[in-house]
């Protein structure tokens, strides 16, 4: 009896070893693949696609994205999703439009010009706030994920279109004699000839993705999105977690809606909409999966740069902007039945 | 080890295969690595009352899943009127005439009683469901059970044992031949479970078949014409009412052979370090009463300890208690001199407090992580240094672990699921063991894990209480309360109903828990 047990148990792990190779190579990396499919697809349809200045401008389109994702990221890891991002990212630009106009107190009658920086920070924590209302809502008052971002989502557009009423902030140049240039800086300009806002993504990402691999707190949050009640009894303080991603999410928001306000010199109260749904798709193609727990940076990035450079190469090529919709949803349906494919074969070989 | 204890117990003699209606023949089934059902005979006889005895984890819930289609066994087949049947699903097995009364309540709390009655199987009129004749039936059948439950109330708004009611009321409905009842009066008050028998005879008198599964002993004596028993998956007994007593019955359950191990000895005693004082744990249903009950305890450095009760006695709620990850309403937990009430879960182990939760996969054990990362899960400020792990510390500390609780592993960057159940346990064990505990809690510890594994979690423990570390452990199984523990302490609603040394006897375990005398 112990034998044939023995047995049974060793043979499926032998096979699945010699399975490996190929099919999960392919499966592992299905991101990066797909990224050069698109490159190479759309090199071959196009003549301007493949040149250093087009991939330039995509990454600087990817950086939005990228930055919302990476955001999208943790909390996905930690088994949750949030649905404001892109409102938090409108509200954030048109509060920053709002400091470039000038802060005007009544009670001392000057209007204050708040310098770039201020007004970078000031944002970023309000975006961070805003995320950390999230965390509470999820993480001490059980709300869940959804329902508590979606309500956050509506109010944060719905105080971005009240503080403009619906308009949009158009100067943002500021002006030398008030120390207030600059903000063009994030959007516009290049250091060693990389726009900045690709500069900014990389270092988010590089960031991120040394949290996740090296610190405490990057273990805490794999294992609290991969067995909320295990990493609780392990001592994981997961409530603290949970308000952290939430935060961090935010505050990424926060910046992403500042380059985008810079790439377009303009702040609207309904720019970002649906930008959420884009940085869960990113995730997702990056082999997250959306219960908790497992996923990275690079695949998010690979993600993201998958959406982006496929909707690029689709207006490049021009095809209309109907069917890049049909193309990136068809991409998205994949990537997510590719993961499903993989996380089953997974679960199958531990049973 | 497949010479399991006992197994020369199993009768020769086959019974009387004429009256068998629904029988099962060598059925085994295995979950993963672990054998639930190791080729299993059983015999369901018409018109009588066939019970099955075994401890949490013979087999008993699995073995009746089988015979109700809920699982399919791994090997072995199951024999309908003489014919070999398979049942494709729990409705195939109830549209031949067998249908299951749950251990595990499986209703829909959101739904009327009479809607669940029919859940599945509505009544069809010309204009859409007949709510009229579903709720006439049901009152039928509230009638014919005594009580007094309106068809149209939520199932949520009844208390648990209407709610079995319910349950048992739904299987009558369905006019089955073959009527299998797991635990069916874990929450029936004592005239509900003198009707519920009214019923059984009534129904055995008709022709249909009973299956009856109780961890009251005495009260399936009562109803019993046959009596079945089972350990680790195998049938090690079977004899007619006439032939048994309750001796018999534990002496089977139980085994005689079950080394697992003596009370370390050779050293005294530290001081005292846990002290437990009047912790008083309200019901989280809110029900009002109190799943731990001003309950007092001190565990010496190097001592075992051994709380052995009946499911919903409170044992997990007092562990989780001490833990930290459920709060008191009253009472102190002192740990090593010092008051911890007011601290996190992750304060407690850090000054030297761990627990090993019963559940390994809900409360244990990270899936998505491997089996280093599961290792490491509770220490990992040791390896931490500034803001960032170290790997190195890490991998020293994951390779001293597998080595401690032994671990069978391909390498630490094994997937936790590859492991057999009981290197799972050991993961679970071991992760707080790497914390240096000087008070290790476990919440049934050989759950779900063979009897090798047993022996060797045992044997940890009790290295660990050599080197000074007091080890309190849960077990709903008597045999291992006579193992390495020093003490025996029986819970009871909430209390500590009796105290023994390690000289008890089993008999005298089973009466104080209140299993052998219960309603």
């Amino acid at each position: 009896m112990t034998d044939t047990s023995a047995n049974g148990v060793s043979s499926p792990v032998k096979g699945n070893k010699n399975r490996l190779s190929l099919g999960k190579l392919l499966l592992e990396g299905r991101a990066f693949f797909a990224l050069i499919l698109i490159i190479a697809v759309f090199s071959y349809l196009s003549p301007n696609y493949f040149t250093a200045s087009n991939f330039l401008i995509m990454a600087s389109h990817v950086a939005i994205y990228g930055i919302l994702a990476i955001g999208m990221l943790f909390v996905v890891l930690n088994g949750g999703i949030d649905l404001s991002v892109g409102s938090i990212l409108a509200l954030c630009g048109v509060v920053a439009g709002f400091f470039m106009q000038g802060v005007e107190l009544h009670v001392f009658g000057v209007i204050l010009y708040p310098p770039v920086w201020a007004v970078v920070v000031l944002t970023c924590a309000l975006g961070a706030l805003i995320g950390a209302v999230n965390g509470v809502l999820v993480a001490y008052f059980r709300v869940p994920a959804f329902v508590a971002t979606l309500g956050v989502m509506y109010v944060a557009r719905g105080f971005a279109l009240l503080m403009t009423n619906g308009l949009t902030y158009n100067n943002l140049a500021g002006r030398p004699e008030l120390g207030n240039t600059g903000f063009d800086w994030l959007g516009f300009n290049r250091l060693f000839g990389i726009p900045i806002s690709v500069l900014v993504l990389a270092a988010i990402a590089i960031v991120a993705g040394i949290v996740l691999s090296r610190s405490s707190f990057g273990r805490w949050l794999y294992a609290s999105g991969g067995n909320e009640r295990a990493a609780d009894l392990s001592g994981v303080p997961v409530k603290r977690v949970k308000v952290t991603v939430y935060t961090l999410s935010g505050m990424l928001s926060a910046v992403a809606g500042l380059v985008l306000a810079s790439q377009l010199t303009s702040a609207g109260p309904t720019a970002g909409t649906t930008y959420e749904l884009t940085a869960i798709a990113a995730v997702v193609i990056g082999g997250a999966a959306l219960t908790g727990g497992r996923g990275n940076v690079r695949g998010t990035m690979l993600g993201a740069f998958v959406i982006g450079f496929l909707s690029d190469g689709l207006v490049i090529i021009g095809v209309s902007s109907y069917w890049q919709t049909v193309f990136t949803g068809a991409v998205i349906v994949l990537a997510v039945l590719l993961n499903s494919i993989q996380y089953r074969g997974r679960r199958g070989a531990t049973k | 080890m497949s010479a399991a204890p006992g197994l020369s117990d199993v009768p020769l003699a086959k019974p009387d295969v004429r009256e068998v209606v629904l029988a099962a023949r060598h059925v085994a089934k295995n979950y993963g690595s672990i054998q639930a059902l190791k080729g299993v005979n059983f015999d369901i006889h018409r018109g009588q009352v066939t019970t099955l005895f075994g401890e949490n984890g013979a087999g008993k819930s699995t073995l009746m899943k089988v015979l109700s289609g809920i699982v399919q066994p791994s090997s072995g087949e199951i024999i309908l009127d003489g014919k070999p049947v398979i049942f494709s699903s729990s409705t195939d097995a109830r549209d031949r005439g067998i249908s299951i009364i749950h251990q595990e309540l499986s209703l829909a709390p959101n739904l009327s009683v009479r809607d669940n009655i029919f859940m599945g199987r509505e009544i069809m009129g010309p204009t859409g469901v007949n709510y009229a004749e579903e709720e006439r039936q049901v009152r039928g059948l509230m009638e014919e059970l005594e009580e007094d439950i309106d068809p149209l109330t939520p199932v949520e708004e009844l208390r648990l044992g209407q709610q079995q009611i319910v349950e048992i009321a739904r299987a009558l409905s369905i006019d089955s031949r073959i009527l299998i009842m797991d635990e069916p009066t874990s929450a029936l008050s004592a005239t509900e479970v003198e009707v519920l028998f009214k019923v059984i005879r009534d129904l055995t008198s008709k022709g249909v078949s009973i299956v009856y599964i109780s961890h009251h002993l005495e009260e399936a004596l009562q109803i019993t014409d046959h009596a079945v028993v089972l350990r680790d998956g195998a049938m090690t007994a079977y004899a007619p009412r006439a032939e048994i007593d309750l001796e018999w019955i534990v002496r089977n359950m139980v085994g005689e052979n079950y080394d697992l191990g003596t009370p370390p000895g050779g050293y005294e005693f530290g001081d005292v370090a846990l002290s437990v004082r009047e912790l008083t744990v309200p019901s989280e249903s809110g029900a009002g009463f109190n799943v731990v009950d001003r309950l007092s305890l001190d565990v010496r450095a190097g001592e075992i300890v051994c709380i052995y009760g009946l499911m919903g006695a409170g044992r997990t709620e007092l562990l989780e208690t001490i833990a930290g990850r459920v709060r008191a309403s009253s009472g102190q937990i002192v740990l090593a001199g010092q008051e911890i009430s007011h601290l996190s879960i992750g304060e407690r182990i850090s000054r030297g407090l761990a627990l090993v939760p019963e559940d390994r996969q809900r409360d244990g054990l990270v899936q998505t992580m491997s089996v280093g990362e599961n290792l490491s899960l509770a220490s990992i400020m040791e390896f931490t240094r500034g803001i960032f792990t170290s790997k190195k510390l890490e991998r020293a500390l994951i390779a001293n672990s597998i080595r401690d609780v032994t671990v069978k592993t391909d390498g630490p960057e094994a997937a936790i699921g590859s492991l057999s159940g009981g290197n799972q346990q050991k993961v679970v064990i071991g992760k707080m063991l790497a914390t240096d505990p000087k008070v290790i809690l476990l919440d049934e510890p050989s759950r779900g894990i063979d009897i090798g594994a047993k022996a060797e979690v045992f044997r940890i423990l009790s290295d660990r209480a050599k080197r000074g570390q007091a080890v309190i452990f849960t077990t709903s199984e008597v045999g291992e309360c006579l193992s390495i523990a020093h003490r025996i302490i029986i819970m009871s609603r909430g209390r500590i109903s009796a105290e023994f040394s390690a000289d008890v006897t089993k008999e005298k375990i089973m009466a104080a828990s209140g299993e052998a005398v219960a309603a």
